[in-house]
């Protein structure tokens, strides 16, 4: 037997430790899980570990701190260890929430309605109409069912003596209830029988009394089902992983500003299938961004009217436009009172001591005592660190104290806490407990019919033993939280096992144009990735069996790529050897080159970012892996060797996306704009392709019908078919006519018509283009015309013509058909309303 | 007691927009408010192409303000706001500037002490903080601490700033924008009466003092001898300073003319600064360039002859 864990836990006199008492015995709740702990194998521990990592990795759960479309997103950082919390505990802790989400909705009711606080002096002015917070356009707005704060969120702590503390209010959007939730899922697979024996209370029932608290009030007209959607910022926002994540969880569809658009007093969701009236907006996109007509009108955001959808009672917004200024650290000091005044009781839980500078006293104070306080920002727009008072020193504190005189409304400070610390487990170890400070991060939520508290929440744990600040941008990690309970554990659960017929069908009818538009154009991109590093290997391969010469067929193919706008247009006359090979290379690894298959990738990476959900994690990886491996590539000179490799592993990614696409999707409208996206563009690829062909003197050398059919991806069904070298009519005939070659024109063609004909059907539109008379033209060409043309340098140049130019008509309906579907279907991301303003 | 000056007003806008403008939602501050000061007798507004949705209500400071939502394509917008308002005299007596309190007196009043506060003064505290165009800043009360010397009535102090903007301060259409900052206006010296406006304000609250922004129209003289020219006006823009214990508890002061507002300033709305009643605010989807032309006409009814462009329109409401 090993020595147990707590041979070298560390003990912190002023800290109160949340497994251990004062004297060092494992605290009686902790006591079943840590003789569980103490006596899993080093091995077997490993293992729940990288459990643990590989379903963060599978699941995708990330955190972005700087989110860029390069995917820097963080993978999310779970302690395997729950915080645990006894049943009598807990009670008293949910009830202290549940208060303070009942008092902070009756302050909004107040204050954004008759203000009995100012008028009492309960409250100073200053925090109401001085806040930007402060939304004077809701002034008057009743919420149905008279809910403003449907989402609470607060960060506690628990103080040496073991009580605890409010360290923050959380009133805007409050985030982290879906990473609760997944942590959750992962930790009670690491623990499972502990989970079971310790009675742990389950999450669902929170989630469910969420979605009923939701529905409850939702303005429906007659009994239809009430229509909730989750509003987000989009994909760059910090945590967009739970954005999606709780849409998916709670069954809402995703939507940004520009999915939704007001008419007259409703708002509605623009789909593939027209307008669907939305009743209520879960909203993680901050409220003065919400409405750009009367909030802030340099916002694209927005969903400009949304208030006057909310002045008539025909949404509900949770939370209400205009909750965020209760995220206000200075309207602590005046809880106990206004407590008392609406709710007619003490305030279960205290605030951690917060003296806001408006007040001339607690200024004073603050200057005097300013090595024990923690400067913050009064209000929650304001973009500030909190600040140590002992760590300034000199100019520094100076001029914080300067910048308080200046506008002392604008700061608090808060006492410093000493959080207490729970033992995490230290991966730097084989076998060690680490102390570590920790705070929890509790969740309310309008049931209607009161609060309902999430039983547990988002713990949180600062990266050193000796934090003050535990914070996710940081660097800080988190851990589940378990409460435990004396009675029954509720079996109830939101997760399906599966999805069913029913979900497809809504998830078809539900979708955004929005979605729509980008899955087209993932579908255009990912072809267009797979053509451009084609075209490139063509060349290069050519290149490097000629020893750099440029021989007729590297001459040939480059000019190809030229015409298609992979490689630049020359302005003169292109030089040879290291000329080409620089400009294939760029072509190849600069993004700021025009058609380079590195802009390429970043724009295929910019609508897999908006279609993220929909693809799978693996898809993701290589796809960010591939864009990481470009760009360090390009400031490596890489060799034509390595551009090969590279390419090829280009192709692979590929071909895997298609058969993601083609096997593993759900056959709805989307994947239907996908394909037709994919169709569209390798049609006008290879048409424009082949007709530049026919029209190239330089491509009539020997070897380069051998490059065209490895461009078209079928030089295996030439040999297989014609087992000789290849010539001009056979290499078109499979090319163009063979309507069973996949890479053909006429068989892409076939299959985008039968795309648009189903299209047609499912939405009643249909395309009147002249798709149809190119395709037929096409068809009518009569291949016997080519049958005694010489295709050598210098004979019949116009030989080709009449077919080039009937691929052209067929380049030119595609292009139509692309413009067709814009305007029909799409929600014109680029179109942004604008803000106009006379005087 | 001199009896009311009636006015009409046409204050039209029209937006030609360079193609089509698909969706359009706007925000009109364009009706008068009733005042002690002012009555309305008539006020409408045409709307042309006709919106496919309207709404009237009040902003939270009590203006009239209406929403209106057009989803068919057009590339017009016309909006004529047509009135009829007597303004009666109001202006304060020497004895009502000098006998004002000091201002010091009503900075301590609108300073918040636990206690249950007056309610007018809790009503000026609205107008007491920044707002999206009103940052308070100490080069603010610096401009404005030579004219608020201790003990001075808040009156008299306020006209001595008014006077040092307008002296200081060069009426420029060109140097700024909406957005100009207070700041920038105070460095360059040169704006119009909103700029003007901004910085008074900003000046009164950064000495905790509490200010309000006032939209209008202001009754122009045509020279002498010559015809009023129809459109030739626009709107205008002043101050009200909260002075307790004066004729109605707030004075207007114009900056821009140095000149206290009596009979012939029109009040449209008044808010915490131009961004809560710009009078035609709206969010477009298409269209192009969308710079207005705004058009203003103020004809005092008892003294001129109505030119054929301001005759009321017949009111759709009394036809039945």
């Amino acid at each position: 037997m090993a020595r147990t864990l707590l041979a070298i836990y560390p003990h912190n006199a002023r800290r109160y430790d949340e497994m251990l008492t004062a004297d060092g015995d494992v605290r009686a709740h902790w006591r079943q899980f840590f003789g569980h702990l103490d006596a899993v194998a080093p091995d077997e521990m490993r293992r729940r570990l990288e459990f643990v990592d590989r379903r963060i990795q599978e699941n995708g759960v990330t955190y972005n701190v700087y989110a860029d479309a390069s995917g820097s997103d963080r993978p999310w950082a779970l302690d395997p260890l729950p915080l645990i919390i006894p049943p009598d505990e807990w009670t008293e802790v949910a009830a202290a929430v549940a208060q303070r989400a009942t008092l902070l909705n009756a302050i909004l009711a107040d204050l954004y309605g008759e203000q009995k606080l100012l008028a009492e002096g309960l409250l100073p002015p200053a925090l109401v109409y001085g806040q930007h917070g402060y939304l004077w356009p809701c002034q008057g707005i009743k919420p149905p069912g008279g809910v403003w704060l449907h989402n609470y969120a607060v960060d506690l702590a628990r103080s040496p003596n073991g009580r605890w503390w409010v360290i923050a209010d959380r009133t805007q959007a409050p985030s982290g209830a879906g990473y609760a939730l997944e942590n959750r899922l992962v930790v009670s697979r690491v623990f499972p029988e502990m989970f079971r024996d310790l009675h742990v209370q389950h999450l669902a029932d929170f989630f469910r009394d969420q979605l009923e608290g939701l529905a409850a009030h939702a303005p429906v007209d007659g009994d239809e089902p009430p229509h909730i959607v989750l509003l987000t910022p989009g994909p760059y926002n910090e945590t967009y992983f739970e954005h999606a994540y709780l849409a998916r969880y709670l069954g809402f569809p995703l939507v940004e500003g520009q999915d939704l658009t007001v008419r007259g007093d409703s708002v509605f969701l623009k789909t593939l299938r027209g307008l669907k009236r939305v009743h209520v907006i879960l909203r993680r996109q901050d409220d003065d961004y919400c409405d750009p007509l009367e909030l802030r009108g340099d916002s694209a955001l927005g969903i400009p009217g949304l208030l006057n959808v909310a002045r008539a009672g025909r949404v509900v917004i949770a939370n209400a436009l205009g909750s965020g200024l209760l995220g206000s650290g200075a309207l602590m000091g005046f809880l106990p009172a206004i407590c008392r005044r609406l709710l007619g009781e003490k305030l279960a839980m205290p605030s951690v001591a917060t003296w806001w500078c408006g007040e001339k006293p607690a200024l004073d104070f603050v200057k005097e005592n300013f090595d024990d306080l923690v400067i913050k920002p009064a209000y929650p727009t304001q973009r500030m660190e909190p600040v140590f008072g002992y760590e300034l020193e000199g100019e520094a504190r100076a001029e914080m104290l300067r910048r308080i005189e200046a506008r002392p409304h604008a700061y608090v400070a808060q006492e410093m806490v000493e959080l207490s610390q729970a033992p995490t487990w230290s991966r730097a170890h084989e076998r060690r407990l680490l102390a570590r400070p920790v705070g929890l991060r509790a969740y309310a939520v309008a049931s209607g019919d009161g609060y309902s508290v999430m039983p547990g929440g988002l713990a949180r744990v600062a990266t050193g033993a000796n934090a003050r600040i535990i914070s996710m941008q940081r660097g800080g990690s988190s851990k589940d939280a378990w409460v435990l309970t004396n009675g029954p554990v509720s079996e109830f659960t939101l997760l399906k096992p599966s999805v069913g017929v029913r979900d497809l069908v809504r998830a078809g009818a539900n979708l955004t144009s929005r979605v729509v538009e980008n899955l087209f154009w993932f579908g255009r991109y990912s072809e267009r990735f797979d053509d451009s590093a084609r075209m490139l290997r063509v060349a290069l391969a050519r290149l490097v069996e000629a020893g750099g010469v440029k021989t007729p067929a590297v001459a040939s193919s480059m000019e190809l790529a030229e015409l298609l706008r992979i490689l630049p247009r020359p302005e003169e006359d292109g030089e040879i050897g290291e000329g080409s090979e620089h400009a294939l290379l760029e072509a190849i690894y600069d993004p700021e080159q025009p058609g380079s298959l590195a802009g390429t990738i970043r724009n295929l990476m910019w609508s897999a970012t908006h279609v993220r959900e929909r693809l799978s994690l693996d898809h993701w990886h290589s796809l960010n892996q591939l864009q990481r491996e470009q760009q360090a590539a390009h400031k490596m000179h890489p060799t034509l060797t390595e551009a090969i490799a590279f390419l090829d592993r280009v192709l692979g990614i590929s071909s895997s996306l298609t058969g993601f696409a083609m096997d593993n999707m759900t056959r709805d409208d989307g994947w239907r704009f996908l394909f037709i996206g994919r169709r569209l563009e390798r049609l006008t690829f290879l048409a424009q392709s082949i007709a530049g062909f026919l029209r190239m003197e330089s491509a009539r050398a020997p070897g380069c019908l051998e490059w065209l059919l490895e461009l078209a991806d079928s030089i295996i069904t030439y040999r297989s078919r014609y087992s000789r070298l290849p010539e001009m009519l056979p290499v078109l005939d499979l090319l163009v006519f063979d309507d069973s070659n996949p890479h053909g024109v006429i068989f892409q063609a076939n299959v985008l018509a039968r795309y648009l004909e189903r299209m047609a059907k499912e939405l009643g539109e249909h395309f009147d283009g002249n798709l149809e008379q190119a395709l037929a033209n096409l068809r009518d060409f009569d291949l016997e015309s080519l049958e005694d043309v010489q295709f050598v340098p210098g004979r019949d140049q116009a030989a080709g013509e009449d077919l080039a130019a009937r691929l052209d008509a067929l380049v030119f309906a595609g292009n139509q058909l692309s413009d067709w579907l814009g305007m029909r279907y799409f929600t014109h991301v680029g179109d942004v309303s604008r803000q106009t303003m006379a005087l | 007691m001199s009896s009311p000056v009636r006015y009409r007003v046409l204050h039209e806008t029209r937006y030609d927009y360079g193609s089509p403008v698909s969706l359009s939602q706007q925000q009109l501050h364009l009706s008068p408010r009733i005042l002690d000061c002012q009555q309305i007798e008539e006020q409408r507004i045409e709307v042309t192409p006709p919106p496919s949705w309207r709404r009237d209500g009040q902003d939270a400071f009590g203006n009239p303000v209406s929403w209106i939502f057009f989803n068919a394509p057009h590339q017009t917008l016309l909006l004529r706001s047509i009135m009829t308002v007597a303004v009666l005299p109001r202006l304060p007596s020497a004895e009502d500037i000098t006998d004002s309190l000091p201002w010091e007196e009503v900075r301590d009043r609108l300073a918040y002490d636990s206690a249950e506060p007056q309610p007018i003064d809790l009503e000026a505290a609205r107008f007491l903080f920044e707002s999206p165009h009103v940052r308070i800043k100490h080069e603010l009360a610096a401009y404005a601490a030579d004219c608020f010397a201790p003990e001075t009535p808040i009156l008299v102090g306020a006209q001595a700033l008014m006077a040092k903007i307008f002296r200081e301060f060069t009426f420029d259409p060109e140097a700024t924008t909406v957005s100009t900052p207070v700041l920038e206006v105070l460095e360059n010296k040169r704006g119009v009466c909103q700029d003007f406006a901004h910085l008074m304000i900003a000046c009164l609250r950064a000495l905790g003092l509490s200010a309000r922004y006032v939209s209008g129209y202001l009754l122009t003289r045509p020279p002498p001898g010559k015809p009023r020219l129809v459109g030739a006006d626009a709107s205008h823009a002043w101050v009200a300073v909260y002075a307790p214990g004066s004729a109605g508890d707030w004075v207007d002061f114009d900056p821009t003319n140095n000149l206290l507002p009596d009979t012939e300033h029109i009040t449209i709305a008044f808010g915490r600064d131009f961004s809560d009643i710009s009078p035609l605010r709206g969010i477009i989807l298409g269209g192009g360039g969308a710079e207005p032309e705004v058009a203003v006409t103020v004809v005092p009814l008892d003294e001129e002859e109505l030119p054929p462009e301001l005759e009321l329109p017949p009111d759709p409401a009394a036809a039945d």
